[in-house]
């Protein structure tokens, strides 16, 4: 039984007791635990269940590599699946649940895959499952997804906030081990601006467990005196529970601060994501113990001989009562010696290396420990639990010459710097022989904007494992940084440190070395996705030699560690099964982020209203309290249409049309693009802008005009009117305004750029109201002020004055057919003009009418609209708008691209009225069909509908299409199948169907 | 070759799986072949394979400068779908859809093609239009496809939010038979039918060089010696500019990084693929249990293959609000892949201005579901000299200005 | 994510702030062109996996186009300079020279 010990614990207030359950029991642990220290303090080893095999995991590890303890924690719409219990601070309240089981953690039905784990080798999916054809999708499928899929899923909309929070630092350093925090200083005593983060709860990392002397004092001591003093400095930031979760181009950094797991309570947002640029960065992310790979090292107790003695130091937890040490290095001694000093029996050291020499063996033995040399484990006795090890030679197969009981294994197969965040962007690895390890190559650092290097590693994350390595090497990189950063280093001597010395590690990478098919079989290399050895063995036979093949054959760290603990055993396994090193082995690419963020805060704040910014007009308060139902237009919202108490979309749309046709309405056109073209060269500018003449333009007058890509394809349409002789406003489509404002500038500045010509968008400076209906003029001429008469303001012409006592400029166009005035005023007096003509309007029961209205009244008319007629592919050509296509021109955006053969090939199809034999409506985008098939047995198909609504107006279906030969078929009927098993029939026609003359606009 | 079967692993189990052989061989490149195909992904390992299976031309080299499969086949969403617009682009993803319906047993390699059925939602009234006339396209083009309503959608994916204050669901494109698949064995599994049908893949071999004699080629240089050929077939997506160049040609094509991630594995909650084109994010469930989600491209020329965060975040909040349970979901791994973009982003399958030269790239964000497709025209096109499938996909089309345009239908093809 | 330095309002812009444009120095041909001369301008794109030079749009700024001269492999940026230049300027090429010798660009060297 792993238990809680008496001895006073590093990290515990053991005069706060805290109350949490683990699958519906209840337990007790103190202030400081975390989750996987209280549960085991509470007895419970056991806490999940592997993803293949569903075998019992118990807790390998004390930190953010942790493949095995992961949990559900909380429940409703606080539940989060998958959290690491070594990372999960315990609060009062707590409920957790172990994940991947079926009924329970103790008995899950699942765990038969284990019995049967023989048959299921790496990549035996891709063997079978094929027959019957039909059966991978309604039975494997679906058993393999049941089985697999750790966590249970969430099920409601996050109770949480989440915030993000943009930094610019000079250096920023990760990790608050003794390196981070003595390279955090040598960098702020340079007067740069450091931000240093730490993933956990606490500084120091793991120095105060491993014990020495820095400066004369024990490390603890070291550490508090160290943050204290970069607490005062106004240039440092200090950030507990925040991890550098990625390092990514240019120095960008991305921070992940866990603000109230530890404190649901609280207030405030769960989780902020720092954004921060940094012209530096030292990664002092510290070192990960790797396990050993030997037959039963998946058994719960059996654990990283690091993590035994952190739970022993920080939290007084026991694993075990007996706990064998198994190691290739010294390290592990540490912990043989803290068992032992706490009372706890250590039956045995057992050394890989021929002969264990270290200072650190020599005080184990001093303290009565047994020490093996040469030794190996050939086998760990238990299921749930260990209850033994067999010992062998290393050196042999297997063969057991002892037995020795025990309830807990601490293994150490050497110690790998954390390169992750080095590698994130580009920095490269060098295998160092004698330490055994894949550590930072200084020389291939991750390279910013300006080529040079901006990561430097620090402490054992650089692969350097002696305290007094460690602080020199944390001091030159934090120093070298603020160099890099621009700014001059104080010459300051590292801390002095006493430390072990330590002899050699020998790599293990089988245990025993010359392991047969059975015990390979059992080693673990992946304890979450069960990948054993003789996976990785079985993939290089199968010729999956590259690692990567080996990594996705077997899912070798493909787990939510990653293969923290994992890749290098894998990669060394995977190595020697090749016969090849493992520098030529290569490793695989480490990728953002370093343990998993939540959702959640990627997305920040931006949720539900404030997903998106939304662009509102001066008048859409009026159009909300009026009962406007919304189409979303770019980030604009429109309205569709009005509908009344009972009424349909439908309904509502009719009533809008019939209204606006015999007496009047309005529609808040402000959405729609204004752009002022200014200067000497401005007529000049839009010849080359639109395909139609536009410098001829009279001031004062308003002219249709066309745009086109230089590839040829119609972009956008609106009008233009001439305000002065160097000035133009230019209309366009409500999508288009950016985009045209934004197409403008780049053919003036990239091209055009010494033409004398000024563009600015001012389409939010500006409402525009139109006025639409036989009633329009009688409406305004009631508002009073300007001469609305035909005669002053003719049919496309615009004038400045003032309606209602408000300025205005009022344009006499029309999308809709009517006589319709369209009423420009700056934004801030939109609504106040809006209300007067709703008001003045009522007598002649004036109606707003929504884009839906407008859209059926324009296709009454024929008039092509952006985006429906034209989806990118349409040429002016091809709507019957050579009337606005400029014969007199020499040059204009698409001119050339509208001369090449299939532009010009006269089967494009061309744009058509069409009207259906019954009266109904054609369905949207429905295709018309033409005899046979094509080469690849395709129906032919000879035209399309763009446009199709019902017309109030006319009581019948109308469409616009675009139809091969088109315009030489008038009256020809043609068939169009519908979805829905119909065939439509309609009747190719002239598109304007309403007002074919144009007398009711031009009143 | 000996077959993969469930008896197979039970005899195999039987001894430790010791007698399990290579699934393709490693050999040393031959002085000449009848074809050598450049790139080793899913694109160009089809391309041998249905060269071999159709054509009976087995004297065959790929040539790999790294791992095979090592590129987007291994680095993609694995998302099959056909639902395109314009004829010529349902036809051949179309015919990759159904070579996917039958690959693991073609191939006798599980591919776990999942035919779980793909939703591009409609969240405007303008997608709602567009992918009306998708659906009616879809018809006449042999494409199952059907536009559905809100409700429906929500029957089909029950942890979809369809009434956001800002972009509301308001239908959707269904293809019931559309899925993934694992995309790692498509191409072992195509390399090992290429191999038993004697064909030499040859990784760790870069092609530095072709060869040319009066405007035909007649091999290639390699970091592995010269390698004689007949005809030779460049399949090698986003460094198709590079060969392009060694051949004496140019390809209107750029290279840029699309941006994919995966949260950890949850039990399933999600048995269909969503794309939602206006808040720009889609995402799927793995067979592991991870929510695959991909987003948009960055904008410029990109090589590095490294994920940058902006992209992810915009697709992720898109999909927080898009499916709210996604919020308390971690995200596990994000990466860059390095997509190759036409003028009119559809692929080009073509012959070159060098005789005896075939080019097959520009797939964009469509190339893991076209594989089989593409493979299949590829191979007539360099069997026979052309291919319906692949006749409108030439490089001639840009002169023309005769373009293959799906962007048309609302938002963006993935 | 990139950091470039707009050379007309001075500030690093974040990508984010940046709209990219594609190749820099594009020769526009018009009517009377050759159907070659003309798909080449309009799709015939360099695509070097290294030195390269591009259009970039401070849209989220002062919104005025420049030039970057930029490696596709490393994302290393040599410099940015004005758009209104029908060639890449010679203390940019001798930057890229400096880090990059024998390097070349159309038939830029």
């Amino acid at each position: 039984m792993s238990t809680r010990l008496a001895t006073k614990a590093r990290l515990l207030n053991t005069d706060k007791q805290i109350r949490f359950s683990f699958n519906g029991k209840q337990m007790i642990g103190y202030e400081g635990d975390t989750l996987a220290s209280a549960l085991l303090a509470n007895g419970q080893m056991m806490m999940g269940r592997s993803f293949k095999y569903h075998r019992p995991r118990g807790v390998i590890a004390s930190g953010a590599e942790e493949p095995n303890a992961l949990v559900g924690l909380g429940s409703g719409a606080r539940f989060e699946p998958n959290q690491r219990a070594t990372t999960t601070e315990l609060f009062d309240g707590l409920s957790a649940t172990s994940q991947n089981h079926w009924p329970s953690l103790e008995f899950d039905i699942g765990a038969v895959n284990n019995k049967l784990a023989r048959f299921f080798p790496a990549g035996f999916y891709y063997k079978t499952f094929m027959a019957p054809r039909a059966a991978w999708k309604s039975v494997f499928e679906p058993i393999v997804r049941q089985s697999a899929g750790l966590g249970k899923v969430p099920k409601d909309r996050d109770a949480d906030r989440y915030e993000h929070f943009y930094a610019f630092m000079d250096v920023v350093v990760v990790g608050g081990g003794v390196a981070g925090l003595q390279a955090a200083k040598a960098a702020a005593q340079s007067g740069a601006k450091v931000l240093l983060l730490e993933q956990t709860a606490h500084w120091g990392g793991r120095a105060p467990v491993d014990g020495g002397v820095i400066d004369g004092q024990p490390v603890d001591k070291f550490v508090e005196e160290l943050v204290s003093e970069l607490e005062t400095m106004p240039n440092v930031t200090l950030r507990l529970r925040c991890m550098a979760s990625g390092v990514y181009d240019h120095g960008y950094v991305l921070g992940y601060e866990r603000l109230t797991d530890h404190a649901p309570e609280a207030s405030g947002p769960r989780h902020r994501l720092w954004r921060v640029r940094a012209k530096q960065v030292v990664t002092a992310t510290g070192a990960i113990e790797r396990p050993l790979s030997f037959a039963g090292n998946d058994v719960p107790g059996v654990m990283l001989a690091s993590a035994i003695r952190d739970y022993a130091v920080d939290y007084g937890v026991s694993v075990g009562d007996r706990t064998v040490v198994v190691t290739n290095n010294d390290d592990a001694y540490r912990t043989a010696i803290t068992l032992k000093n706490l009372g706890l029996e250590v039956p045995a050291v057992i050394d890989a290396r021929a002969s264990a020499g270290g200072e650190l063996a020599e005080e184990a033995k001093a303290l009565g420990i047994r020490v093996e040399t040469g030794k190996g484990i050939a086998k760990v006795q238990g299921s749930k639990r260990v209850t033994g090890v067999a010992i062998c030679s290393q050196a042999g197969e297997g063969a057991v010459i002892e037995e020795i009981p025990c309830d807990a294994v601490a293994m150490s197969g050497g110690w790998s710097p954390v390169v992750h965040l080095w590698s994130h962007c580009g920095g490269k690895l060098i295998w160092d022989d004698v330490r055994s390890m894949f550590r930072p190559d200084v020389d291939k650092a991750p390279t910013g904007a300006d080529g040079q290097g901006f990561v430097v590693a620090a402490g054992s994350a650089n692969g350097l494992l002696h305290l007094q390595n460690i602080l020199a090497d944390a001091q030159a990189a934090g120093a070298s940084a603020a160099k890099a950063a621009g700014f001059t280093p104080k010459s300051a001597a590292a801390p002095e440190a006493q430390a072990r010395e330590e002899a050699p590690i020998e790599p293990v990478w089988l245990m025993p070395q010359g392991a047969g098919p059975k015990l390979r079989m059992k080693a673990w290399l992946d304890f979450q996705n069960d990948v054993k050895v003789s996976d990785v063995m079985l993939a290089a036979q199968e010729g999956y030699e590259s690692v990567e093949h080996t990594k996705r054959y077997t899912t070798l760290g493909m787990a939510t560690d990653q293969g923290k603990l994992s890749n290098i055993n894998g990669l060394a396994t995977l190595a020697r099964s090749l016969n090849a090193d493992i520098p030529q082995v290569g490793t695989t690419t480490f990728r953002p982020p370093y343990t998993p963020i939540s959702m959640g805060a990627i997305a920040g704040e931006a949720r539900g209203e404030i997903f998106q910014p939304l662009r509102k007009t001066p008048m859409h308060g009026w159009h909300e309290e009026h009962g406007a139902h919304w189409e979303p237009v770019g980030h604009w919202r429109r309205p569709y249409c009005y509908p009344r108490q009972g009424e349909s979309h439908a309904d509502a749309v009719a009533r809008e049309i019939n209204q606006t046709r015999k007496s009047v309405g309005m529609l808040d056109a402000s959405t729609l693009g204004k752009i002022i073209v200014k200067g000497p060269d401005a007529g000049k500018f839009l010849d080359m802008l639109y395909t139609n003449m536009m410098s001829t333009l009279k001031p004062g007058k308003c002219r249709y005009g066309l745009m086109c890509s230089e590839n040829g394809f119609l972009i956008d349409d609106g009008v233009v009117a001439r305000i002065d002789e160097d000035t133009f406003l230019c209309h366009t489509t409500t999508g288009g305004a950016d985009r045209i404002h934004g197409h403008m500038e780049e053919w003036l500045q990239t091209e055009w750029w010494d033409w004398k010509v000024y563009t600015a968008n001012v389409t939010e400076q500006y409402a525009q109201i139109a006025v639409v209906g036989p009633n329009a003029r009688k409406l305004l001429e009631k508002l009073g002020g300007m001469d609305v008469s035909k005669d002053t303001l003719p049919f496309m012409q615009w004038q400045d004055g003032e309606l209602a006592g408000i300025g205005v400029r009022v344009y006499r166009i029309s999308f809709s057919g009517e006589l319709s005035y369209e009423i420009a005023v700056p934004a801030s007096n939109g609504r106040a003009l809006w209300d007067k003509i709703a008001e003045a309007g009522a007598e002649f029961g004036i109606m707003p009418y929504g884009t839906e209205a407008l859209h059926v009244m324009r296709a009454e008319k024929g008039f092509i609209m952006i985006g429906d007629e034209t989806d990118g592919t349409v040429i002016p050509q091809d709507l019957g708008l050579t009337w606005a296509i400029s014969k007199k021109k020499e040059d204009y955006l698409g001119k050339r691209a509208q001369a090449r053969s299939h532009m010009t090939d006269p089967k494009r199809w061309k744009l058509v009225g069409l009207e259906t034999i019954d009266g109904s409506v054609l369905p949207d985008g429905a295709y018309a069909v033409a005899e046979g098939t094509n080469a690849n047995g395709q129906r032919n198909t000879q035209g399309r509908v763009t446009s199709t609504y019902h017309s109030p107006t006319l009581g019948k279906g109308i469409a616009m299409g675009l139809v091969l030969n088109g315009p030489d078929r008038m009256g020809e009927v043609i068939d169009f199948p519908g979805t829905d098993g119909k065939t439509y029939k309609a009747r190719i026609c002239d598109p304007v169907f309403y007002d074919k003359d144009g007398e009711k606009q031009n009143v | 070759m000996r077959r993969y079967s469930a008896f197979a692993i039970a005899r195999e189990a039987a001894r430790y799986h010791s007698g399990w052989e290579r699934a393709w061989a490693s050999p040393e490149p031959k002085k000449k072949y009848d074809v050598i195909i450049v790139g080793a992904g899913g694109h160009g390992l089809a391309t041998a394979y249905y060269l071999g299976k159709n054509f009976g031309i087995t004297n065959v080299a790929v040539l790999e400068k790294g791992w095979l499969g090592g590129g987007n086949t291994g680095r993609n969403t694995t998302i099959i779908r056909s639902n395109y617009l314009q004829d010529t682009s349902a036809a051949i993803y179309e015919k990759a859809r159904s070579l996917y319906e039958t690959m693991s047993q073609d191939l006798n390699y599980n591919v776990m093609f999942s035919p779980r059925g793909v939703i591009m939602l409609a969240q405007t009234e303008h997608e709602v239009r567009g992918y009306q006339r998708t659906a009616h396209a879809n018809a006449l083009q042999g494409v199952k496809t059907e536009f559905i309503g809100p409700q429906r959608v929500k029957e089909l994916v029950p942890i979809i939010n369809i009434s956001g204050p800002r972009y509301p669901v308001l239908g959707g494109l269904w293809q019931e038979r559309g899925g993934t698949a694992r995309h790692d064995a498509v191409a072992w599994g195509y390399a090992r039918a290429c191999s038993d049908m004697g064909m030499d893949i040859i990784q760790k071999c870069e092609v530095t060089g072709v060869r040319r004699e009066g405007g035909k080629v007649v091999g290639v240089d390699t970091t592995k010696g010269a390698i004689d050929c007949d005809k030779l077939g460049l399949v090698v997506a986003g460094h198709s500019g590079v060969l392009a160049d060694m051949a004496g040609f140019r390809l209107p094509i750029e290279s840029l990084a699309l941006q994919a991630l995966v949260s950890e594995p949850i039990k399933p909650c999600m048995d269909v693929v969503v794309m939602a084109n206006t808040v720009h994010g889609y995402m799927s469930q793995s067979d592991k249990g991870e929510m695959v989600i991909g987003g948009g491209t960055d904008g410029f020329n990109n090589y590095t293959q490294r994920g940058s965060f902006h992209h992810v975040e915009e697709t992720v909040r898109a999909l927080v609000e898009t499916f709210p349970m996604i919020s308390r979901l971690k995200m596990l791994r994000q990466w860059g892949g390095i997509v190759d973009m036409t003028g009119d982003r559809s692929p080009i399958l073509s012959k070159t201005p060098v005789e005896g030269v075939f080019v097959n790239c520009g797939w964009g964000t469509g190339g893991f579901k076209s594989i089989p497709g593409s493979g299949w025209a590829m191979a007539e096109l360099m069997a026979k000299g052309h291919s319906p499938l692949a006749e409108e996909f030439g490089l001639n089309r840009f002169a023309e200005g005769r373009f293959i345009d799906e962007s048309v239908a609302a938002g963006v093809a993935h | 994510m990139l950091i470039l330095h707009c050379p007309y309002c001075g500030v690093d812009a974040e990508e984010t702030e940046l709209h990219a444009g594609g190749e820099a120095h594009l020769k526009r041909f018009g009517p009377g062109s050759s159907d070659a001369d003309f798909e080449s301008y309009l799709f015939g794109r360099e695509n070097p996996k290294g030195v390269h030079f591009e259009r970039w749009r401070h849209v989220n700024g002062c919104g005025k186009w420049f030039h970057a001269a930029r490696c596709t492999a490393t994302l290393e940026v040599f410099g940015t300079y004005s758009a209104q230049v029908l060639e890449p300027p010679q203390d940019i090429r001798d930057a890229i020279t400096a880090k990059r010798p024998g390097w070349s660009w159309r038939d830029i060297q």
